[in-house]
C-alpha cells in the first residue's frame, strides 16, 4: 500500500469566517436598496438641474424669491430643531424617570405625529390659530399670530420633528447608570451640578443626533407647512413650497435646481452636526 | 465617627426590606453586613448613606440625629459595586469631583488628588479614562474618589462583587491594610462570607430585614446563633434528628449534647460541618457496628471532588438516608485513597443542634 502524505485541511482564504447568518446576501440587498432608492433618484435630480447650465441654474435657483425661501426654510427648521431637541430631552426625561398615571399613554402619543398625515396637522393648527380659532381668538389680540406666519411654520415643524428628538434620547436616558448620579450627590454635588456635569455629558451626543434628525425632518416638510404658512413669497414661503409652485408652472428644471440647492444645504448641515456628534460621543465614552 | 442605627424599618411597597433594625458601629470599626440578596443589607447601607429614608427609626452619628440630613450633607464616602465612575471624566477629574463641586482651590485639588492616586497605587494613570482601566483599578479610583472629600465614614456596597477572584482577594487585603492605616469607621456589604470573615472586625449577619447575629468573625463561625446563620455560612450537613438524655442522634449515632438533659425526646435539627467529621476505611468484614462503641456511622463512599487544598467526599449512610459530605485536606484524602463504593465509618467530632421553637414541637 502506498503511503499518502498526511492531508492538511484545506485553507480558505479571502473570506472571514463567521457564524452570523446572511452577511453576503444582506450586504447585496442593502447596496441595491441604497442605489435604487437614494442614489439613482438623487443623480437624476442633479442631472436634470445640470441641464440648465451654470447661468440657467443660477437664474433659476438664486432669485431673490428663492433666496428668501431658503432663508425661511433654514431659519424655521433650525428654530424647530432647537426647540424639538430641548423639548424632546425634557419629554424623554419625564417619560423615563417619572412615574405617573398615564405615562404609558403619553409615551404612545409621542409617535402620533409620525402616523398622522402632516397635512391634517397643518389644517388643524391653522384652524386653531386663525383669528377666530380657539387659540387664535386669545393669542391674535395679544399679537401672537400662529397662522399664516413664520411662527406657524415653526409650530408645525416642531410638531412633525419632535418624535425624532424624543425617541433618540429616550433609550440613552434609560441606559443611564443611576449610581453615578447618586455618587455625584454623595460627593456633594447639587441637583443642577449633577445634571450638568454628570448626566448631560452622557446624553449630549444623543441630543445632537436628535437635533440632526429633527432638522432633516423639518427641512423636508411640506404638507403641514403649506396649510399654515399662507405661502407668501418673501415672507412665509419655504423652499419645498416654492418647488411645488415651480412644478405647477411646468418649470421642471427650475424646480430641480431649487431642490439641488436645498439638498446641498441640508447635506452640509447634517455633515456638520454629525462631526459634532462624533466628537461629543468620543468625549462621553 | 460612630454610627448608631436605631429601630430602622423600611418597606418598598409590600416588601419589608428592613424590620426594626438596630446596630452600633463604634468609631474605627470595620464592619461587614453579610447576608443573602433580599436580606436588607444594601438598603441598610443606603439608609446610612442618606440615599434612602427609613419609614421608622433614626440614624445617629456620634450621638447626633442625622436621619433627615440629605446625602449631600452627610459627608460619607460611598463605593458602589459597579464603580459608578464618571465615564466622560479622566481618573484625575473623577477623584477631584467632590472637591470641584465644593469649589476647592486648584492647588489644593491637585495636591489631594496626587496624594490619593499614590494611596491607591495609580500614580501615573490620572489622565486615563475609566474605560481604559481594569476592574480592580476602577474600583480603586472609586475608593479614591470617595476618600477625596475626607468623609467621616466609609460605606462600600459589594465593593469586590464585580471583580475576578484573584483581584478580589488582593484588593480586600489591601483595603484591610488601608483601613488599619486611616482607621475610618467603615461598613461594607457582602454576600461572601469569606470576604466578611477575612476583612471585618465585626460581622453582622442579616436575613429578611433583621439582624440574625452580630459578633467577631470567629464567634459567628463557631457559635452560629440561629439555624439561618448556620445554613447561610453553608458547608454544613443538616439532619432532622432528635435530642434525648443529653444526646443528639444523627442517623442513629449518639453524640454528646449536654444542653438537653431531659428524658423526653424532641425533634431537632442536627448540623455537622464537613470538616468536623472523621472518616476511616471500615475494617474488612466489619459489620454495621464498626467503630468504637457504636459512635460511628457506617457509610458508603459515593464520590470525591477536589477543590484545591480540600477534597470533599460525598457519602451515604449504609442503612439509607440522605447524603452528606466529609471534607479532608487533599493530601490526607490521597493517602487514604478511597474509591467510590467503599465502606467507611464516620465519626462526628462536634455537633450543633437547634431545637425548634416550642410551639412547633410535634
Amino acid at each position: 500500500m502506498k503511503s499518502t502524505p498526511p492531508s492538511s485541511p484545506p485553507i480558505r482564504r479571502g473570506r472571514t469566517r463567521t457564524v452570523l447568518p446572511g452577511f453576503g446576501l444582506s450586504a447585496a440587498i442593502t447596496s441595491l436598496m441604497i442605489v435604487g432608492l437614494v442614489i439613482i433618484p438623487l443623480a437624476v435630480l442633479i442631472l436634470r438641474a445640470a441641464s440648465l447650465g451654470p447661468a440657467g441654474f443660477l437664474a433659476a435657483a438664486w432669485t431673490p424669491r428663492a433666496r428668501a425661501a431658503y432663508a425661511v426654510s433654514l431659519g424655521a427648521s433650525l428654530a424647530a430643531a432647537i426647540i424639538s431637541s430641548l423639548l424632546g430631552l425634557l419629554v424623554a426625561w419625564v417619560l423615563v424617570r417619572l412615574e405617573f398615571p398615564g405615562r404609558r399613554i403619553l409615551d404612545a402619543l409621542v409617535d402620533v405625529p409620525l402616523a398622522l398625515p402632516t397635512a391634517v396637522a397643518g389644517l388643524v393648527y391653522s384652524t386653531l390659530y386663525v383669528e377666530k380659532g380657539w387659540l387664535g381668538q386669545v393669542l391674535v389680540p395679544m399679537g401672537i399670530r400662529g397662522a399664516y406666519s413664520r411662527l406657524g411654520i415653526v409650530l408645525v415643524l416642531v410638531f412633525v420633528s419632535l418624535p425624532f428628538a424624543i425617541r433618540v434620547v429616550q433609550p440613552v436616558i434609560e441606559s443611564l447608570d443611576k449610581d453615578t448620579e447618586e455618587a455625584a450627590r454623595l460627593l456633594g454635588a447639587s441637583k443642577s451640578q449633577t445634571f450638568l456635569r454628570v448626566v448631560l455629558p452622557g446624553i449630549l451626543p444623543a441630543v445632537v443626533t436628535g437635533f440632526a434628525l429633527a432638522l432633516a425632518r423639518a427641512l423636508g416638510e411640506y404638507g403641514s407647512v403649506v396649510f399654515i404658512s399662507g405661502n407668501m413669497p418673501f415672507k412665509t414661503e419655504i423652499a419645498p413650497v416654492l418647488i411645488v409652485s415651480r412644478l405647477e408652472e411646468f418649470a421642471y428644471a427650475e424646480a430641480t435646481a431649487i431642490a439641488v440647492v436645498l439638498l446641498g444645504m441640508s447635506l452640509s448641515m447634517l455633515i456638520v452636526v454629525n462631526v459634532l456628534q462624533q466628537r461629543l460621543a468620543r468625549n462621553a465614552q | 465617627m460612630s454610627i448608631r442605627v436605631d429601630g430602622v424599618s423600611k418597606s418598598f411597597g409590600a416588601f419589608k426590606a428592613l424590620d426594626n433594625v438596630s446596630l452600633d458601629v463604634p468609631q474605627g470599626t470595620l464592619l461587614a453586613l453579610l447576608g443573602p440578596s433580599g436580606s436588607g443589607k444594601t438598603t441598610l447601607l443606603r439608609i446610612i448613606a442618606g440615599l434612602e429614608w427609613p419609614d421608622q427609626g433614626r440614624i445617629e452619628e456620634d450621638g447626633t440625629d442625622i436621619t433627615d440630613r440629605h446625602a449631600r450633607q452627610r459627608e460619607v464616602g460611598f463605593v458602589f459595586q459597579h464603580y459608578a465612575l464618571f465615564r466622560h471624566m479622566s481618573v484625575f477629574e473623577n477623584i477631584a469631583f467632590g472637591m470641584r463641586v465644593r469649589k476647592a482651590p486648584q492647588a489644593e485639588v491637585k495636591a489631594r488628588v496626587d496624594e490619593l492616586l499614590h494611596l491607591v497605587r495609580l500614580d501615573n494613570l490620572g489622565s486615563r479614562k475609566p474605560a481604559q482601566l481594569s476592574g480592580g483599578q476602577r474600583q480603586r479610583v472609586a475608593l479614591a474618589r470617595a476618600l477625596a472629600i475626607r468623609p467621616r465614614i466609609l460605606l462600600l456596597d459589594e465593593p469586590f462583587g464585580a471583580l475576578d477572584a484573584k483581584v478580589r482577594v488582593e484588593l480586600r487585603q489591601w483595603l484591610r491594610r488601608l483601613h488599619d492605616e486611616i482607621g475610618m469607621t467603615t461598613v461594607f456589604v457582602t454576600h461572601d462570607q469569606e470576604e466578611a470573615f477575612e476583612l471585618a472586625d465585626d460581622v453582622v449577619v442579616m436575613n429578611e430585614g433583621h439582624v440574625e447575629q452580630r459578633g467577631k468573625p470567629d464567634e459567628v463561625f463557631d457559635k452560629p446563633a440561629t439555624p439561618f446563620v448556620m445554613d447561610f455560612l453553608g458547608n454544613v450537613n443538616v439532619y432532622h434528628g432528635r435530642v434525648e438524655n443529653g444526646l443528639a442522634f444523627w442517623h442513629g449515632v449518639p453524640i454528646d449534647y449536654p444542653d438537653y438533659p431531659h428524658a423526653q425526646a424532641r425533634a431537632a435539627r442536627v448540623y455537622l460541618r464537613p470538616h468536623e467529621l472523621d472518616i476511616a476505611r471500615a475494617p474488612a468484614g466489619g459489620g454495621p457496628s464498626a467503630g468504637p462503641e457504636g459512635t460511628s456511622l457506617p457509610a458508603t463512599v459515593l464520590r470525591q471532588t477536589r477543590t484545591g487544598p480540600i477534597t470533599r467526599i460525598t457519602c451515604q449512610p449504609s442503612q439509607g438516608g440522605s447524603e452528606f459530605h466529609v471534607d479532608l485536606p487533599s493530601a490526607a484524602a490521597r493517602e487514604l485513597g478511597l474509591q467510590p463504593g467503599e465502606a467507611v465509618s464516620i465519626t462526628p467530632r462536634h455537633v450543633r443542634v437547634f431545637l425548634p421553637d416550642p410551639e412547633y414541637v410535634i
